[in-house]
């Protein structure tokens, strides 16, 4: 099973997310933005970072990497994508999710543990995971915010298309609290907080990220 | 040679935080003149020729690929004389 993991220029998280494929037994595939072919992956993930030095928006100018318009065509098809951070500011960019991330409400750059609650598991990236269970990743970004209109609001509440909320204190101002979405066919998924950085109490506040890569595992192979 | 102006602002509805920030600034340096201030972005853009309606049409098209996004925002094109 191969999944790749996106370096745009900027990329910070790349390296982690690789770390989390391999310590769930995949095999990660290094794609570089300027290259097209994605080298034959069974999903992509789009690391954390500050692509292209987010000039612009946020994502803005990555959407258009000749890797996002191979990323772009299969995710319409069903290949399980995930972005986070960045990358989830890169799917909203790309119009793969609904939506935009905006600048935290109080301007801060956040970079604290976060509790979240996952809301759906249904989709490729959350079915190890239990409606309703908590679990703590870490949260940096400065551009966080995520908002849409009244309408698309109301559409991701009423189909179960929120994947995560944040619980406790409201870091940045997101609409209901939401931390994470996915596709009506599940398997897109944007999440602010970061899973990749939780796979190792050793190196995070718990292990609770690692669901999300041992969800996609099962994903695969149960196809 | 032309100049084509992109004014582009976030829609009324989103949470502006930066322009907040101004806002709250002012009246702290004696400027009470302000109820609210949005922030938005300037795009000049300068061209070869005249400004002509397909050049703006191509300007426009452009602005809602990249230099804004529709999604949260609104723009206004317009030739600066």
């Amino acid at each position: 099973m191969k999944i790749g993991v996106v370096t745009f220029p900027g990329s910070l998280d790349d390296r982690d997310a690789a770390r989390a494929v391999r310590a769930v037994g995949a095999e990660s595939v290094a794609l570089w933005h300027g290259d097209s072919d994605l080298h034959g992956v069974d999903a992509v993930i789009l690391p954390g970072g500050f692509s292209y030095g987010d000039y612009l928006r946020c994502g803005a100018i990555s959407r258009f990497a000749p890797v996002m318009s191979s990323i772009i065509d299969k995710a319409k098809a069903g290949m399980p994508v995930l972005g986070i951070c960045n990358g989830f500011q890169v799917l909203c960019e790309s119009h793969l999710l609904p939506g935009a991330l905006t600048r935290n409400h109080e301007l801060h750059f956040l970079c604290s543990d976060q509790r979240l609650k996952i809301e759906n598991n249904s989709t490729a990236w959350t079915s190890e995971f239990e409606v309703g269970q908590e679990i703590v990743i870490p949260l940096k970004n400065g551009e966080g915010s995520f908002q849409c209109d009244d309408s698309t609001l109301a559409r991701l509440e009423g189909e179960g298309l929120v994947v995560a909320r944040y619980v406790g204190k409201d870091p940045n101002g997101s609409r209901n609290l939401i931390a994470g979405i996915t596709n009506e066919g599940g398997n897109i998924v944007g999440l602010m907080p970061h899973p990749e950085h939780a796979i190792d109490p050793l190196t995070g506040p718990s292990a609770d990220g690692l669901g999300f890569f041992t969800s996609i595992i099962t994903q695969m192979v149960s196809k | 040679m032309a100049k084509i102006v992109v004014d582009v602002m976030l829609k009324p509805e989103i949470l502006d935080p930066q322009g907040q920030a101004v806002g709250a600034a002012l009246p702290r340096l004696g400027f009470t003149f302000a109820k609210a201030v949005r922030q938005g972005k300037r795009f000049e853009i300068e061209i070869d020729g005249e400004a002509t309606d397909a050049v703006l049409a191509e300007v426009s098209k452009a602005a809602e690929t990249l230099l804004a996004n529709p999604v949260i925002e609104t723009f206004n094109v317009r030739v600066e004389k």
